[in-house]
């Protein structure tokens, strides 16, 4: 069903240039706050009347949030980073080129010259496409209140569709990725390459030694109300023979483990299902032959 | 709110409500009528312009975001009655036909060619996978793009 596109509705806008100036901020107002980053979900859906933010604080002036670091054995990327300066990075390239990988395709060029790695995380659509590398490269990501800073685990921060833990006068400010040395994999299916919302994504991190799954961590988007990691498939596969009847096993758990909702759009029930299990017997084998050559 | 801005390289003072997408106050009220609203949404690309160089959907900015930054329409590519070898090698491969996402088009190439002189087709497919056009097909469009680079270098 189309929605109707209508002019943006009224709201007060702020552009803090610091985090302090933030947290100053975020102390005198109530609620009904949207924060602004690359705008490109924020607009469409206040156009469509989805959001009506009574206040937007819009946070892209704040170059706090803008970076990409390496600090001990872990990539830090500030929220307000657009997607295409962490395709272009050589820091991210080298050490997480899952994430690299899974966001090279993410709606348009034009698009990832806005839209930034935290708004993609805090829309919380059970399709984003940056979720599910970053659950299986154990991501977590620090949310800043006026008066306090917490680290949450990714696979903590979602709780719904469009739903996170973030509260409203929580802003995520950065990303902690752990870099490990091992193979990757990550695949999506939309209606077309370009510029398409992915129906369903697996992305995983593999390590095999001998001919035998050592650690395997796999995390699925669309087939749930939340991007999912799939830890059922990570215990079974633990020690296992690589083969085929390992991987056909864990893509049937994939399927098992599916619970898209049914007003989900753009695809059915039973096609997300049977695509879970497609794509991550795929992923698995990628990892497979990657990693035995 | 009062922005300042740079447009097409010259410096510009106006008053732009709040809730004005970039699309809108370029339109109504500098009446650059070259930026188009197509979907409105980010998905066709007719909106484009650029940012500090960069492709974005003017559509999904607030005009009020780009005080203190660049930006770049179609009229900024011309000098004088002079094409641009972007638009000179539309024209020459027939690079549009209703020519309503031909600045979208023009601009998208402008920022591609900046930063990559000599792009193949698939670095010329990934550039314009946000800008649709339902009249020429892409072919004459990805033609342009390769003259362009070529008429650039000489």
């Amino acid at each position: 069903m189309e929605e109707e596109i209508r002019p943006l509705p009224k709201f007060d806008y702020f552009s803090p240039h610091s985090l302090h100036d933030l947290s100053t901020l975020l102390k005198q107002l109530k609620g009904g706050i949207s924060f602004l980053a690359g705008g490109t979900d924020l607009l469409v859906n206040m156009k469509k009347r989805i959001t009506i933010p009574k206040v937007i604080i819009d946070i892209n002036r704040i170059q706090e949030l803008s970076f990409i670091e390496k600090r001990s054995n872990n990539i830090h990327v500030g929220s307000v980073t657009r997607l295409n300066n962490l395709i272009e990075s050589s820091i991210v390239q080298e050490n997480v080129p899952l994430l690299t990988e899974a966001i090279r395709f993410l709606a348009s060029h034009p698009i990832r010259n806005r839209a930034t790695i935290g708004g993609n995380l805090c829309t919380a659509s059970p399709a984003a496409d940056a979720a599910p590398p970053l659950l299986a490269l154990n991501a977590s990501v620090k949310l800043k209140s006026p008066d306090d800073e917490k680290i949450v685990p990714l696979s903590e921060f979602f709780v719904g569709p469009r739903q996170t833990v973030r509260k409203h006068n929580e802003v995520l400010t950065e990303i902690i990725i752990p870099c490990e040395k091992g193979s990757n994999a990550f695949m999506k299916l939309g209606r077309r390459r370009g510029f398409s919302l992915s129906v369903v994504s697996v992305a995983a991190f593999g390590i095999i030694k001998g001919d035998k799954f050592e650690d395997i961590r796999i995390a699925l988007g669309g087939v749930a109300p939340t991007p999912i990691r799939a830890y059922k498939i990570e215990e079974m596969l633990k020690g296992v023979e690589v083969s085929d009847r390992s991987i056909e096993k864990a893509a049937e758990i994939a399927k098992s483990i599916s619970k898209p909702s049914k007003r989900a759009k753009r695809a059915s029930v039973e096609y997300r299902e049977a695509m879970a299990r497609v794509l991550t017997k795929r992923v698995l084998m990628k990892i497979a032959f990657e990693e035995r050559g | 709110m009062k922005i300042k801005f740079q447009l097409n390289g010259q410096p510009v003072e106006a008053e732009a409500p709040i809730d004005e997408t970039l699309l809108d106050f370029l339109r109504n009220r500098l009446r650059i009528t070259s930026v188009k609203k197509g979907c409105d949404l980010g998905e066709c690309g007719t909106c484009t312009v650029l940012l500090n160089g960069k492709p974005v959907r003017s559509c999904l900015l607030l005009a009020v975001q780009i005080d203190g930054e660049d930006v770049t329409t179609i009229e900024g590519l011309s000098k004088d009655d002079n094409l641009n070898p972007i638009q000179e090698a539309f024209v020459k491969e027939y690079g549009f036909q209703c020519g309503f996402c031909t600045p979208g088009m023009i601009l998208t190439t402008k920022a591609l060619l900046d930063k990559n002189p000599d792009p193949s087709i698939e670095d010329i497919k990934i550039a314009f996978e946000g800008n649709l056009c339902r009249c020429t097909g892409y072919d004459q469009i990805i033609e342009s793009v390769l003259r362009a680079a070529k008429l650039i270098k000489r």
